[in-house]
């Protein structure tokens, strides 16, 4: 009988605690064990950056991280971006008005990742932008709408949208 | 249409809320499946020992070969017949005593969770006796192997067209080339795999089945065949789906079966969800083709005669017949009159991964067969390539322009509509070609190396045979659209939506579009050839059109007007000029529902003593209840969209890495229905191109191994390798053949990638680039080759 552990993860702020083995990966304690399946599972060896979540604040690949590890650690996941009033948050925003996304499979980890980046870069410069997301696959959009998407994110958050 | 509406599934996606067939049937009583797969390219299963397996705790079962019976024991469909394929083969749900590639399934496990069965799989062991592998087109002409004993030559088909006589034409032309030329293989790589859900309910004696694919009706179709159950038995609903590209329209995968049999053998809810490793090695691949051409003309580089061969690498099966490789052999043509034209191909079976359609289905490799060939002659006559092209063209006022061939859906090769003139002279504007020597010698005198290139396309979309739509508005005055065929991103709930509401007057916001549920819409095709927007687009128009019509009717009755007079806006049914004589869609929709019981307010209004005349039945004649409309659309061929792309690249001196300076796009689908969605798609066929052109390829070695089967070692490219910014020019020259006059627009974007790249690294380098796609590394020891 495979060893079970008891786990206390903290997701978007709501405690669960989970009976998992100790091989359990992250991601798939999120989305299997908690119902949280907006994060996505796109490669599992950490390249397609699709399971990209918040953990205290920093992007990283659940895919690579064990459900247990992740005990004690404030975790973010696409679910928790949206306002507490059912309304999307600024880089959701602005992927609806960028159309930066199609099928939407890799979008949650592109949304996590660049709500990090724009919190340590509030301004990117277009480079910049482009640099932020470089980690993240995406087969559908070629990217030039989630750029356009990142720029438009910042320019919401500092309220100089027009 | 014709309005970039923002989408309305986009609320869904970024709330993490998408229903993708991994995110169904959650919780512990799902059980998970996983697959031995083949460690090897070609052997024979001598024994198979699952002794161990059923030890490991937390496994239900486990399947291979001996434990399929009936329709499971025969091999999986041959999905498209053609008289050609004179020795097609389909691989087993399960592998019987033979393995013919890298991937192949051999047994089935289902255990509590993924891990546990994954463990299992590993306790089981095989003994397999090793046999050749056949690896590349190379090996499979030189036979000197076979992948199947009883298939000569490794030959699955041989197929020659014929327009006039090339040959002689050739023969007797003022110039004369030959080309020999080789693309490798790339693969759709969605970002999700592929996945199958299912459960049977024994209650009602009836199966639902998830699964990510581009056709449910041809999933529920053959899961019911395969299972003996009849075809209303079956449910097949496609969920959110994480990228198709083609991948997911061959069908039935060996899990799409066999998931739904062990659902209904063990009683409980069983998942299968691919890996990305099962994904390089057992799902489908494309492109790999070696070709030589043989080309006749005249001073002007006017074409005379075309000769084309090539070899098709169609892996270790043919499950989706020859569609590619006539595809190639007859999209070759372009937009171009060849006056005659010969082809002939040989699709060829290797111990490899099967090959089916990606995006763009054998049209590339055709450009890059015709568009190579077009800078081979203007190189020779010292033409401009642009100027060679076109004084080949099809003139606009050619059309219908019949090519002479048979194309991929058993009909003629007759192109609808296009003006490639007027295309040109855009991308020319569009990259600065007239430009382009000054630039490149301006950069030249800087040291750096430049060069540009151009590639035209026409694309057959919107084959047949049909799809068909259900609109349905509701006493709520919601509208609800069904089609069958599927969504993988191209924005249908948008777009179909922006239809309705243009014919029927109700509200963008009041539809609600369902695709790919066999319970909504159980007579549908499949999403691929560009065909959505065109078949399910122009079925949705026309039972819109339907729709409105009853409206129309049962208002004019309601308000006591001539239906002449009447108008549909916002949802509200009013006579011209008149407001306040109105009645809405809602209560329209009462209406058309004689009544005995009342249930609500709204719905006393068309019940028994308030409504009808008592002298007719409830229900006119030719009329019935509910106000709906259904229609299909079945055109008579295929219609015809067209494209020009351009790109300015710079290759570096020494370390021979080839930048992206300039791609721009030229594009005619026809009316647009949503201009944003439209550029959506050609951005990711720009990019799905860049990565085809130059990082993408399937590293098989002599053994059949794949050795780049991950995300770390397959180069598919990240923002940093796609060019910062496409631009893009429309060109809406409409379909004669459809009622809101739109071509598809799904695959335009990477068809000429291929050809667009090898002519820019070739205007660069001043050496023939005759293989793609090319790696900086290449692209080095070409130079190295060519200067000793």
């Amino acid at each position: 009988m495979e060893e079970l552990h008891d786990v206390r993860l903290t997701v978007n702020g709501t405690t669960y605690e989970i009976r998992v083995p100790a091989r359990r990966l992250l991601s798939d304690a999120l989305r299997h064990d908690l119902g949280l399946t907006g994060t996505h599972v796109g490669c599992e060896h950490g390249v397609c950056g699709a399971c990209t979540i918040l953990v205290d604040g920093d992007p990283m690949r659940a895919c690579l991280m064990f459900a247990v590890s992740a005990v004690d650690h404030e975790l973010t996941t696409v679910e928790g971006l949206t306002r507490p009033d059912g309304s999307l948050g600024p880089v959701q925003q602005a992927f609806a008005e960028c159309h930066g996304l199609q099928c939407g499979f890799c979008t949650p980890g592109f949304l996590t990742t660049i709500t990090a980046g724009l919190r340590d870069n509030p301004d990117p410069t277009h480079d910049e932008a482009r640099d932020m997301i470089a980690g993240n696959l995406c087969r559908c959009t070629g990217y030039q709408n989630i750029v356009r998407a990142v720029e438009r994110a910042a320019a919401l958050k500092a309220g100089t949208a027009s | 249409m014709g309005q970039g509406v923002q989408r309305v599934e986009d609320q869904r996606f970024l709330r993490g809320g998408g229903r993708y067939v991994d995110d169904v049937a959650l919780g512990p009583d799902t059980l998970h499946a996983a697959v031995l797969r083949s460690p090897h390219a070609h052997a024979r299963i001598v024994d198979i020992d699952v002794s161990d397996v059923l030890d490991v705790e937390g496994v239900h079962a486990v399947y291979t070969y001996d434990d399929l019976t009936g329709p499971m024991a025969e091999p999986l469909p041959l999905l498209i017949p053609h008289p050609a394929l004179t020795h097609g083969r389909t691989q087993y749900a399960l592998a019987k005593d033979e393995v013919n590639y890298v991937g192949e399934a051999i047994a089935f496990v289902v255990a509590d969770d993924r891990y546990v069965a994954e463990d299992a799989v590993s306790r089981i062991r095989v003994d397999y006796e090793f046999l050749p592998p056949v690896v590349g087109v190379e090996a499979a002409r030189a036979a000197r192997h076979l992948v199947h004993d009883d298939v000569p030559g490794n030959v699955g088909a041989r197929l020659e067209q014929n327009v006039g006589d090339a040959p002689a034409a050739i023969a007797q032309a003022p110039h004369r080339l030959e080309l020999d030329l080789t693309i490798e293989r790339s693969a759709c790589m969605p970002m999700e795999g592929r996945g199958t859900v299912a459960r049977w309910d024994p209650d009602i004696n009836r199966l639902q089945v998830w699964t990510s694919t581009q056709s449910s009706t041809g999933v529920r179709a053959a899961v019911a065949v395969k299972l003996g159950l009849d075809l209303g038995q079956v449910d097949v609903v496609t969920p959110d789906v994480g990228g198709g590209f083609g991948v997911k329209i061959n069908h039935p995968w060996p899990e799409e079966l066999l998931v739904p049999m062990a659902a209904r053998a063990l009683g409980r809810t069983v998942k299968f969800t691919e890996d990305r490793r099962e994904h390089f090695i057992s799902s489908a691949h494309e492109r790999g083709q070696v070709q030589h051409i043989e080309v006749g003309f005249d001073d002007d580089g006017r074409l005379l005669g075309l000769d084309v061969e090539f070899w098709h690498d169609h892996g270790a099966y043919t499950p989706y017949g020859l569609i590619v490789p006539i595809i190639t052999s007859t999209q070759l043509l372009g937009p171009y009159k060849p006056q005659n034209y010969r082809v002939v191909f040989e699709s060829l079976y290797t111990n490899t991964v099967m090959v089916t359609p990606y995006r763009g289905a054998g049209r590339p490799q055709g450009c890059y067969a015709m568009e190579r060939t077009m800078d081979a002659i203007a190189t020779y006559l010292g033409k401009d390539r642009a100027d060679v092209r076109a004084v080949n063209f099809i003139q606009p006022d050619e059309f219908p322009y019949d090519q002479g061939l048979i194309f991929q859906d058993g009909r003629e090769l007759e192109y609808d509509s296009g003006d490639y003139p007027a295309s040109l002279e855009k991308i020319k504007k569009l990259i600065g070609w007239d430009e382009f020597p000054a630039y490149k010698a301006e950069l030249a005198a800087q040291g750096r190396t430049v060069g540009i290139g151009l590639a035209c396309y026409v694309e057959g979309t919107g084959v047949g045979p049909y799809e068909g739509a259900h609109v349905h508005i509701e006493t709520s005055g919601k509208v609800k659209v069904a089609t069958g065929l599927t969504t993988q991103g191209q924005g249908h709930a948008t777009v179909f939506a922006q239809l309705v509401a243009d014919e029927l007057g109700c509200s963008f916001e009041d539809v609600e579009v369902v695709t790919g549920d066999t319970r909504r819409m159980p007579y549908a095709v499949g999403t691929f050839a560009s065909r959505a927007a065109v078949m399910s687009g122009s079925a949705i128009h026309l039972a819109a059109r339907r729709a409105r019509e009853k409206v129309l009717t049962i208002a004019a009755e309601a308000l006591e007007a001539d239906e002449q007079d009447l108008e549909i806006v916002d949802g509200v049914v009013s006579v011209k000029g008149s407001p306040g004589t109105s009645i809405d869609l809602g209560t329209v929709s009462v209406l058309s529902n004689p009544l005995r019981y009342a249930f609500d307010e709204k719905s006393r209004a068309a019940t028994q003593f308030s409504i009808g005349d008592p002298g007719k039945p409830p229900v006119a004649e030719d009329e019935e209840p509910g106000l709906e409309g259904k229609d299909f659309y079945s055109p008579e061929r295929a219609t015809f969209a067209s494209g020009m792309h351009a790109v300015i690249v710079e290759t570096d001196p020494l370390t021979a890495e080839i930048r992206i300076l300039k791609y721009a796009v030229v594009h005619d689908c026809g009316h647009l229905i949503n201009p944003m969605i439209v550029e959506g798609q050609i951005h990711g066929g720009v990019a799905q191109g860049v990565g085809g052109a130059l990082y993408e390829r399937m590293a098989y070695d002599e053994s059949g191994q794949l050795l780049n089967a991950s995300f770390m070692d397959f180069l598919m490219p990240y923002v940093t390798e796609i060019p910062d910014g496409i631009d893009i020019d429309h060109l809406e020259t409409p379909s004669p053949l459809n009622p809101l006059g739109i071509k598809g627009a799904g695959e335009a974007g990477v068809i000429p990638s291929a050809a667009v790249f090898a002519a820019a690294i070739e205007d660069a380098e001043g050496l023939p680039i005759t293989a793609m796609p090319i790696s900086p590394s290449e692209l080095f020891h070409l130079r190295q080759e060519h200067s000793s």
